[in-house]
């Protein structure tokens, strides 16, 4: 990159000529990629690159006996019949549709209740809800796996106290219990996002009400709901993508539960994780992950296409 | 925890990429470090020992250096080894490999053959059941390290109250030592098993179950027609159904360790590693646990391995010589002792008869002679036995097939056939000519 002018400056007030005009183009366009450039390197090698590797990976098949080839779709087709992968999309839909609607309104409960400013000690609630999110997943899975504990845990504790022998982590309630340690996690972050875009209505629409005799239910209905529906739509969006890569919580708690409680399938992350580190078939995960992405984004449009509709009316 | 360190040896492995590539860019060392040159040994392990061993190796041996890397326990680094084959570099010349995977790494080539050194020669050094597992279509990929015959352990304060004067030698007595045992209390158990790799693939083994056989590209997958097999399903599936088997505590976990400490699990058929770690895991046990062989399933003593690995030479590696000269030095050399003196369990015929070694007694054991008893079970391992050369893969899917059936919802036979079903498939995508 050399330069036509390196150090031209022009004394303020003088008339352009055609020259500087050209030069003040070129300078402007390098100028641009001096800035995007350090996002662009990463990005590409981060982002673009990892991801053309899956896919073309994705198009081969290593097998312990014949080496490498290429199969074309095979493993996609492969995918489209595997009904464990299936059943582990399953379970992660199950999950996104009764968990993620359970956290946001908890979330946006609170962010209402913070916001009413009727509450004492709403600074130090809002940090402590928020803190779960600073703890790693694989430490507070840990702590909840303790406390789900039937026999020496809290549960366990709860049992002999009320005379029950309630297992939360039996097969059949294993997926609630998951909902409720990333329920945990991420409630607090969820409601700071709502709670920021509660700060941004000006007071003056609050004043204007009460002198109108609005109730304090008309005032969140009328106001304060509909300032939130934009931040809904970017909680959704994450939570889903979150929770459809769903992967720490059950892995971790893999090493707690009994042996069969949690199957190598639990979800496509972890069916893909065991795939590729178990069963060497790294391909096959990688036409796995491209195609969870594909389900991912595709959901995630549907829901920014619909929250656009809502917006627009 | 054992999610953790997978998590953090996940991580490691992709930096170890790195470190251990740039360590074996030094290629223009002697083979055998004998003609003056310095060599230096990448070995990957786990086992803290071979620190020892190498210590001792180092100094009989100035031109050779050992550099050893814990690429994160057992199935973590085996992650972190597949990374480095595909990857092409960053292997080390020498890993610790658990019996049941060697036959994956071997007939994968990424094993040196150790015939050409003269292995072949210490068949007769080594117990027999460990000695089958690095021998596999007679060529020799490994020199056991320890081994982990099969054992009863058990609460013998527990067992007596309950009425179980002996300990169980056949699995008739076991169910009946089972329920007199779960008489005591509704949570107290013979053993625990959640539907796990260990302990059941290995009572298969212990039962007598030849159910997989490899012959170069010819497998054959035979759980639902195996006798030994049959006969395990047979006995686990009365024991669950009448709910003797403590079915929702996983093998290692914090629950676990606290319920063989309190007396709830009141035995377990585990490897003999065992001895020098139960005092950790059931520290409120001592004097109260003693040692007995696996019951059987039949008449006749049969017995299985619990873990235990070898030290291999990886195929990749151009320092060969140096690398045999280490593992022979480790694993039939003067290391043996090294590391049976420090507690290990051996693999090796001299050290298991040993006077010192079979008269050790142990508070923790009521000062019976444990050693004695654990002698016996390597010599009754079932010889026959093979592992797949997936295996790896396939105790990883054990859970979510074979496993379901301690949940009560399917029989161990129809369990086991869903994990033959799969294991056939993976075998064929593999590549593999597979018989059932």
């Amino acid at each position: 990159m050399t330069e036509q002018h390196p150090e031209n400056p022009r004394p303020r007030g003088e008339a352009l000529t055609a020259e500087d005009t050209f030069v003040r183009k070129h300078r402007r366009n390098w100028r641009g990629w001096k800035f995007v450039g350090p996002f662009a390197v990463v990005f590409t090698f981060v982002f673009v690159v990892p991801i053309c590797y899956a896919l073309y990976i994705s198009f081969f098949q290593k097998k312990m006996i014949g080496g490498e080839q290429y199969v074309g779709f095979d493993n996609y087709s492969r995918l489209f019949a595997d009904e464990q992968f299936w059943s582990a999309v399953g379970r992660v839909t199950i999950f996104t549709c009764v968990q993620v609607p359970i956290m946001l309104a908890l979330a946006a409960l609170m962010a209402l209740a913070i916001d009413s400013m009727k509450l004492h000690g709403t600074k130090f609630f809002r940090i402590a809800t928020f803190l779960p999110y600073a703890v790693p997943a694989v430490v507070s899975t840990l702590m909840w796996g303790f406390i789900y504990g039937s026999k020496y845990g809290l549960v366990g504790s709860l049992n002999s106290v009320l005379g029950t022998a309630f297992d939360v982590l039996s097969p059949d309630t294993l997926l609630a219990a998951i909902g409720n340690i990333v329920t945990w996690e991420f409630v607090g972050y969820n409601m700071l996002i709502f709670y920021s875009s509660l700060s941004t209505i000006p007071h003056s629409l609050y004043e204007a009400a009460a002198i109108d005799g609005a109730t304090e239910w008309q005032i969140v209905k009328k106001i304060k709901l509909p300032e939130m529906k934009g931040s809904l739509a970017i909680t959704v969006i994450f939570s889903i993508i979150g929770s459809f890569q769903l992967f720490n919580e059950p892995s971790v708690l893999q090493s707690i539960v009994p042996g069969n409680a949690i199957t190598t399938y639990f979800t496509p992350n972890m069916y893909a994780y065991n795939l590729s580190f178990m069963g060497g078939q790294s391909n096959y995960a990688a036409a796995l992950a491209i195609v969870m992405a594909i389900i991912t984004m595709a959901i995630a449009y549907i829901v920014q296409l619909n929250s656009m509709k809502e917006q627009m009316k | 925890m054992k999610s953790l360190t997978k998590m953090i040896a996940g991580g490691l492995s992709a930096v170890m990429l790195f470190s251990a590539a740039a360590c074996g860019g030094s290629s223009g060392e002697a083979a055998d470090g004998s003609s003056g040159q310095k060599v230096t040994l990448n070995v990957w392990g786990w086992e803290p020992l071979l620190k020892d061993v190498a210590d001792a190796f180092e100094k009989e041996n100035p031109n050779i250096t050992i550099k050893i890397t814990n690429a994160g326990t057992a199935t973590d680094q085996y992650t972190a080894l597949n990374n480095a084959i595909s990857a092409g570099s960053g292997a080390p010349d020498v890993a610790q490999v658990e019996y049941y995977a060697t036959a994956q790494y071997a007939l994968s080539d990424s094993l040196k053959d150790l015939s050409e050194f003269g292995a072949k020669d210490y068949s007769d050094f080594y117990t027999p059941g460990p000695w089958s597992s690095v021998n596999i279509n007679d060529k020799i990929y490994g020199l056991p390290l320890d081994s982990g015959p099969m054992a009863m352990f058990y609460n013998k304060e527990i067992f007596d109250k309950a009425g179980v004067t002996s300990a169980p030698t056949t699995m008739e007595e076991y169910y009946e030592a089972a329920k007199k045992i779960h008489a005591l209390g509704s949570d107290y158990y013979i053993t625990a098993d959640s539907g796990e790799p260990a302990p059941e693939e290995l009572m298969i083994w212990a039962a007598g179950g030849t159910p997989f056989k490899v012959d170069g590209e010819n497998l054959t997958i035979n759980l639902t027609d195996d006798a030994g097999t049959q006969e395990f399903a047979k006995w686990w599936q009365k024991l669950v159904d009448e709910g003797l088997i403590d079915t929702k505590t996983k093998r290692w976990s914090d629950d676990w360790s606290r319920k063989l400490n309190e007396g709830n699990i009141a035995s377990l058929t585990i490897g003999a590693w065992m001895a020098s770690m139960l005092d950790d895991q059931a520290p409120d046990g001592s004097g109260k646990w003693r040692v007995a062989n696996t019951p059987t399933f039949d008449t006749k003593a049969t017995n299985g391995e619990d873990g235990g690995s070898t030290l291999a030479i990886m195929s990749s590696t151009d320092k060969a010589e140096a690398a045999w000269k280490f593992i022979d030095f480790a694993a039939h050399g003067k290391g043996v002792k090294i590391r049976v003196d420090k507690g290990q369990f051996p693999a090796d015929k001299a050290s298991l008869s040993d006077s010192s070694f079979l008269t050790k007694t142990d508070p923790y054991f009521g000062d019976q002679k444990y050693n004695e008893v654990l002698s016996k079970a390597a010599d009754d391992v079932n010889t026959k036995w093979q592992f797949l050369p997936y295996d790896v893969y396939a105790r990883s899917i054990f859970s979510d097939t074979a496993g379901q059936a301690t949940l009560g919802k399917i029989t161990f036979k129809e369990a086991l056939k869903n994990w033959q079903d799969q294991l056939v498939e993976y075998g064929k995508q593999q590549g593999y000519k597979v018989n059932e």
